[in-house]
């Protein structure tokens, strides 16, 4: 006796959380079984192990049919074949859409293209995150990042509209589409100590005031691409290390501040110049877009690294750029105030934001 | 020219890509009625399109109206070549020709394709105008209500209920048609569908016919079925009960009362037919006669049991002169009719007299091909047959109707088996005619009646017992004799005494045969039917025992034919009625005593049988109130002036005192092991496993027992098929294997819906059939309720209390028995307390449904907060530009998507005739629909599980849909009547025909009532959204 045809169709589409949870971590029927059977659900509830198969097999024909869906989560919402609960919907498009952290800093950064996507085997070797799974988020990474691409409007705004997920998973989004249309390199052995979250911050902060849409909302790519004026004007900043003097007086002034107030206040006197040399180099070079994608790196081989060797605590770090970059408004003989405080402030709160172990 | 029809068509929206040059199409629309068709313009591409077409109007015969349905094709416009078909819509509109039900179609309708399934959705809105119609000698029944409920519908009170109402219409089937070899598959299901749609209403407005001139306005149980014979034709019929309802807001305004023509044949002097001795027509002869003309006709009458339990009647006891005027009435008063047939199930109080039991026929028949489409003599005559025999079933158990009556089929090859089966009864003669009984003679009726114990008492003369009986006194009232099991077809009735909880039993057979071809095959079918039949009853009765239950309710027998074997599934509610005697034990009895170790398994197993029962009687709660040995034997037998009854007297009070002993040897049931079968058969009987903790099963409207449900309900279809290794197949290996696959799947939905218990499976549905030689399809619908646990167990109330309660929410009805109310409530004041209790319950559930509507503003929500962002920082951003008019132009658009965007309104289903805790406010029209689905991609489609469950996804989306355009919020009473699946791996092919109808309502929660009690509720439910798209 086999079982040829196996159905259960509710008029109200029954969703189990659990089993729903190990078709997107990308196992196959019979490892979700004995997922399900490990649970100890059997012993709970009395049943056999084929009511599991069978369940788990019909549960998983649904997400399937769900999925085409699920790519287009509005559509989900306006479809008649399946009748759920606005609550179940919900939940349906953000768990499909969450990520796993090990899988989205492997890809972070990256083209979304076909050559990464080959790459997956690795990542889901090195990850433990299977193959599915990987494929899944990937192709979630690369249908958000198309369908927003050259839109205009606001990112976050733009994704929470056509995918409907909520803040916090859209503004991770955001950074996504942000970093992999940049391309910021976040993949080297000395960044490997930054969390997605880290970089996620430092996107926002980015998206808010480095991008076309930080100035004109109306444009496309707004928030997708850096704006390019403003990255060239970043060469007027030069000034402030290519100038003796300017320089001398920036750290007179910082230090004249700082004094008695920073634990390592000698190292930082003697760093000063290498530090905002760093600093200052790092703006001016990102017209090339090469720079630009090894802004990350740059910023952690400039600045976080030698802070972190003479042991700066945090609270320094922040007196530190507080005063590192106040301090430039004092400096009469340069003009370029409202450009230094468009860089400083985002790079300001980045730094922080990239300084921990 | 009675009608006015039109039809405009708003728009589409997520439409197929039919040009995969620009991945978007070109649709357009064509709309036909009759012969005429109208055509939209194209729209360019766009998957969306918005045609915003005129009003096209059709000018037709309310005869068409009725019978044909509205038919809208979409299309991909195509300059060089043919168009393209995307799909099509079919309307029923049959809902807008009745004055009550909906007014206007409007809606969103899934564009369904039989090769593709579902592509996107077409927006369209139907309006009728009739006009008054002068001809006398019309051919159309406009304005004949339909409805599936097998009971009085909720707002409506039943003035008169005439009687069986039933037709057939055949055709030629499409798929068989010569032309059927050069057209494509698509091309030949729409022709089956449209055919199928067609003959349906035609079937309709013929019975609507047949009502007007019982002066009827209304068929309430209505049941269409249709028969796939293959080369032999299409059969689409249907039975159903004709009444005069009224609806119940309206003040008793009613045309007044017919004077029907029958009133001489009232006066008639009565015969009563004498009843013979045994009942059963296994003496019927097989006679093969040679049909009409040139056709060969084989027909074969199968012996049919007659199932009632034991009982031996006393006709006339204290009521009797009384009883014998209500029996000569009502006699006069059904003798009119043809056959005194009810397909309701569940009736007004007082409706239902006394039942006699289930009875059933069937008969064997050789299909032929159908001639003459126009006269369906054939099969009129095969069910006119069938049709007499269950009158004279029920004749037999002195009983002059049969209720819960239904009629089915099985074919297999060019062999079909008529079934059909219904509950003899006496029924109270004010409900079948005009309001002209004396009113005294009635009254002094319904005083004799004692509550809640009337049904039960045998409707036959004791002395002529149709079969041999064991009856007792009543347990109630304790003045009628009772059988001590009690069989029937319909639902428990509402004012029935019952202890405990009911559950769901079923009997489970199959038989293999050979073989064999034609005459030779029907003449094996009907030799084996006669033991299978023998067979469920004796299952039937061991589970009903085993159970320590004593009656069944809701009893259906299916016997399904395939091509080497037949299968039995027979599903009934077990109930311990009050009114009926304990059931005694179940006892084994070995046939070779010499064997120490027979001997000792015997006992063995006679001790876990013992325990089964002991703790069925615990999980159901059955645990009736100890009746002394006086009180039971008290009422002396009155004097009779025949000494034949006076012996039966005295035979029958030697009953009663035996049975006290309950559980003693003499009445228990015995059960002799004499060779393997006979112990397979109680091993099956142990190997049913009782539902897990918190799960009823049943296959009744409700759960007896349990009247506290809270508004969550899950309907659900489930479909398996196995394959049978097809080597040495035995009885017993099928038996086990059946067996299995239906308790594996009860497992399943047990398992699958445990996140709502406590809850019940009502309505349990399975069907079965045998699509090819190794394989068996069961097919179940149910429902599944909620209900309030802690409630559950405060329901040990007296009958009086609970049968005052039940009644107060039929108030409506109640009104026709004041006298017996107010001596009833007055002196137990504990009611009006519990009223309020079960009202702060309804109001209770009532905050997870406000809380699920919160929810569902979730994804508004992240809309308008996604909003308040954006202008958040726009306003930080660029102050500047909020005065330009681009701005303005992107808020305007940013504002309009959470409009379009409100979800899709919710649409119940349930296969019961009410929504709990909900009241039914309108009844909008039957739903009756019929799709074919194909694939010549089944691999691809995810084989025949991911076909089929995809298809039916497809259906009850596309019922959901027209409900919600005609204005409502349910279906009840849903049935899916056939699910005809064929397939073909090797071919990578697969087909479906799926059948479905029900009654589309509007509902409202109980707790809205309260707080919007004027506000029509039909506005929320409309996808009224026919605003823009989200910008794409």
């Amino acid at each position: 006796m086999t079982s040829e045809l196996d159905i259960f169709v509710g008029n109200t589409t029954l969703i189990d959380e659990d089993v729903y949870r190990l078709w997107l971590d990308g196992y196959s029927v019979s490892d979700a079984v004995s997922l399900r059977v490990r649970s100890g659900i059997l012993e709970q509830t009395g049943a056999t192990a084929a009511v599991l198969q069978s369940d788990t097999m019909d549960h998983y024909r649904t997400f399937h049919m769900l999925e085409r869906l699920l790519h287009a989560p509005p559509k989900l919402l306006h479809q008649l074949i399946f009748q759920i609960p606005p609550s179940r919907q919900a939940l349906l498009i953000e768990r499909y859409y969450a990520f796993d952290e090990a899988f989205v800093r492997e890809v972070l950064g990256k083209k979304l293209s076909k050559g990464t996507k080959k790459d997956l085997d690795d990542i889901s070797t090195k990850t433990g995150i299977t193959l599915k799974s990987c494929r899944r988020q990937f192709d979630n990474f690369k249908r958000v990042f198309k369908v927003v691409e050259e839109m205009r409007g606001s990112l976050v705004d733009n994704i929470q509209q056509h995918f409907l997920l909520s803040d916090r998973l859209a503004r991770d989004y955001a950074a996504i589409v942000f970093f992999a249309n940049n391309r910021f390199e976040t993949g080297k052995k000395k960044l490997q100590y930054l969390s997605f979250g880290d970089f996620a911050f430092c996107a926002e902060l980015m998206i808010q005031n480095w991008t076309l849409g930080a100035v004109d909302s109306q444009v496309a790519d707004m928030d997708v691409d850096l704006d390019k004026e403003f990255l060239q004007d970043l060469k007027e900043l030069k000034m402030l290390v290519a100038d003796k003097d300017l320089l001398d007086l920036h750290k007179s002034l910082v230090c004249t501040a700082l004094r008695g107030k920073l634990g390592v206040f000698s190292e930082m006197e003697a760093n000063f110049k290498n530090l905002s040399r760093g600093l200052v180099n790092v703006a001016a070079k990102l017209t090339h877009n090469k720079d630009v994608r090894d802004l990350f790196v740059d910023l952690v081989e400039k600045f976080v690294e030698p802070c972190r060797s003479d042991h700066w605590p945090l609270n320094d770090v922040r007196l530190f750029l507080n005063q590192y970059s106040a301090s430039v408004h004092s400096l009469d003989g340069f003009r370029h105030q409202a450009l230094w405080d468009r860089y400083m402030g985002t790079l300001r709160g980045c730094l922080l934001r990239l300084y921990h172990d | 020219m009675p009608g006015k029809l039109k039809v405009k068509i708003v728009a589409g929206r997520h439409l197929p890509v039919m040009d995969r040059a620009s991945d978007l199409t070109d649709a357009f629309v064509e709309v036909k009625f009759g012969n005429t068709t109208f055509k939209t313009d194209v729209y360019l591409k766009s998957l969306n399109p918005q045609w915003n077409s005129e009003w096209f109007k059709f000018e037709v015969d309310d005869e068409d109206l009725q019978d044909e349905p509205l038919q809208i094709t979409v299309l991909d416009h195509d300059t060089y070549s043919a168009n393209d078909a995307i799909g099509k819509v079919y309307i029923d509109i049959d809902p807008l020709l009745y004055s009550e039900a909906a007014t206007v179609i409007s809606g969103w309708f899934p564009i369904y394709d039989t090769i593709h399934g579902i592509r996107g959705e077409i927006n369209v809105v139907v309006k009728v105008d009739l006009f008054n119609d002068l001809n006398r000698f019309r051919q159309s029944s406009c304005g004949v209500k339909f409805f599936c409920t097998t009971s009085i519908p909720k707002c409506y009170r039943a003035v008169i209920i005439h009687g069986f109402v039933e037709e057939l219409v055949v055709n030629e089937d499409p798929e068989y048609q010569w032309i059927d070899r050069i057209r494509t598959p698509r091309a030949s299901n729409e022709a089956r569908q449209r055919l199928i749609s067609l003959m349906s209403g035609e079937l309709q407005r013929k019975i609507g016919l047949k009502v007007l001139e019982m002066r009827g306005n209304a068929v309430v149980g209505y049941l269409q079925c249709f028969d796939l014979e293959g080369e032999s034709g299409l059969v689409v019929r249907a039975i159903g009960t004709a009444c005069t309802l009224d609806k119940l807001s309206s003040p008793a305004a009613f045309l007044p009362a017919c004077n029907s023509p029958s009133k001489e044949m009232k006066e008639s002097p009565l015969v009563h037919p004498p009843s013979h001795g045994c009942r059963s027509t296994h003496n019927s002869p097989i006679h093969t006669a040679t049909g009409s003309r040139l056709t060969q006709n084989f027909s074969v009458s199968v012996p049919t049991l007659i199932y009632t339990g034991m009982g031996s009647g006393s006709a006339g006891k204290e009521g009797g002169p009384f009883k014998a005027l209500l029996r000569q009435q009502t006699q006069s008063a059904l003798e009119q009719r043809e056959f005194p047939f009810f397909t309701l199930t569940a009736f007004p109080p007082g409706f239902l007299v006394h039942v006699g039991g289930v009875v059933s026929a069937r008969s064997v028949k050789l299909l032929d091909r159908i001639h003459n489409p126009d006269e369906p003599e054939t099969r009129d005559a095969w069910w006119a047959e069938i049709r007499q025999e269950i009158k004279s079933h029920a004749k037999a158990l002195g009983c002059h109707a049969v209720v819960g009556y239904s009629e089915s089929t099985s074919i297999c090859e060019e062999v079909c088996i008529l079934s059909a089966s219904g509950t003899a009864a006496v029924l109270n003669p004010r409900f079948l005619q005009d309001g002209t009984v004396e009113g005294c003679l009635e009254q002094r009726l319904e005083e004799n009646l004692p509550v809640g114990c009337g049904f039960c008492h045998i409707p036959y003369d004791e002395l002529n017992m149709p079969f041999p009986a064991h009856l007792t006194y009543c347990y109630n009232c304790r003045k009628q004799k009772v059988p001590d099991v009690l069989f029937t077809t319909v639902d428990l009735p509402t004012d029935a005494t019952v202890i405990g909880k009911g559950c769901l039993i079923q009997a489970r057979l199959c038989r293999l045969k050979k073989k064999a071809q034609a005459e030779a095959n029907a003449t094996a079918i009907s030799n084996l039917l006669p033991f299978m039949e023998y067979e469920v009853h004796t299952q039937l009765m061991n589970k009903l025992k085993l159970k320590g239950m004593n009656a069944l309710f809701g009893l259906r027998i299916q016997i399904t034919v395939g091509e080497n074997m037949l299968m039995g599934l027979a599903s009934a509610t077990g109930v311990y009625l009050a009114a009926l005697p304990t059931p005694g034990g179940i006892q084994i009895a070995g046939k070779t005593p010499n064997d120490g170790s027979y001997e000792q398994h015997i006992s063995h197993m006679q001790k876990k049988i013992n325990d089964t029962i002991a703790k069925n009687k615990e999980l159901y709660e059955i645990n009736p109130p100890e009746i002394s040995e006086e009180i039971i034997g008290s009422p002396i037998p009155e004097p009779r002036q025949r000494s034949r009854l006076l012996r039966s007297q005295s035979e029958s009070s030697d009953e009663v005192t035996e049975l006290d002993l309950s559980h003693g040897k003499k009445d228990a049931f015995v059960l002799e092991i004499d060779d393997t079968d006979a112990m397979e058969d109680v091993h099956s009987l142990l190997t049913d496993v009782p539902p897990p903790s918190g799960f009823y099963s049943c296959n009744t409207e409700i759960m007896p027992g349990i009247n506290n449900w809270t508004s969550e309900i899950q309907m659900f279809t489930s479909v398996r098929v196995i394959r049978l290794s097809s080597l040495n197949l035995t009885n017993q290996a099928l038996n086990k294997n059946f067996n299995d696959l239906c308790e594996n799947l009860l497992k399943s939905l047990y398992f699958k819906l445990r996140s709502m218990i406590p809850c019940c499976l009502c309505h349990v549905n399975f069907t079965v059939s045998l699509p090819e030689d190794e394989l068996i399809q069961v097919t179940v619908t149910a429902v599944a309720i909620t209900f309030d646990k802690n409630q559950a167990l405060q329901t040990t109330k007296t009958h009086v209390e609970k049968s005052l309660q039940r009644a107060s929410t039929d108030n409506e009805e109640l009104l026709q028995f004041p006298l017996e109310l107010c001596s009833d409530s007055l002196p137990s004041h504990p009611f009006p307390p519990a009223k309020e209790h079960l009202e702060s319950a309804s109001s209770n559930s009532g905050i997870p449904a406000a809380q699920r509507d919160r929810c569902s503003s979730w994804i508004e929500l992240i809309k308008l907060k996604a909003q308040t962002i954006r202008r958040g920082s726009i306003k930080t951003t660029v102050t500047v530009e909020k005065a330009s008019p681009m701005g303005e132009g992107n808020f305007r658009n940013r504002s309009a998507p959470p409009c379009a965007n409100s979800t899709v309104g919710v649409v119940k289903m349930t296969p019961l005739s009410f929504i709990p805790g909900a009241k039914i406010t309108k009844y909008l029209g039957i739903i009756n629909m019929f799709f074919i689905r194909e694939t010549t991609s089944l691999r691809e489609e995810g084989g025949v599980s991911g076909f089929l469950h995809a298809f039916i996804a497809e259906v009850f989306a596309m019922v959901r849909a027209h409900v919600a355009a005609l204005g409502g919020n349910a279906v009840v009473s849903y049935i899916m009547k056939q699910c005809v699946f064929m397939e073909n791996p090797n071919k990578n092919q697969a087909q479906c025909l799926i059948n479905v109808s029900g009654d589309a309502v509007v509902f409202v929660r109980e707790s809205e009532l309260e707080v919007v009690s004027t506000q029509q509720p039909t506005a929320n439910c409309q996808p009224s959204c026919t605003g823009g798209e989200v910008t794409t």
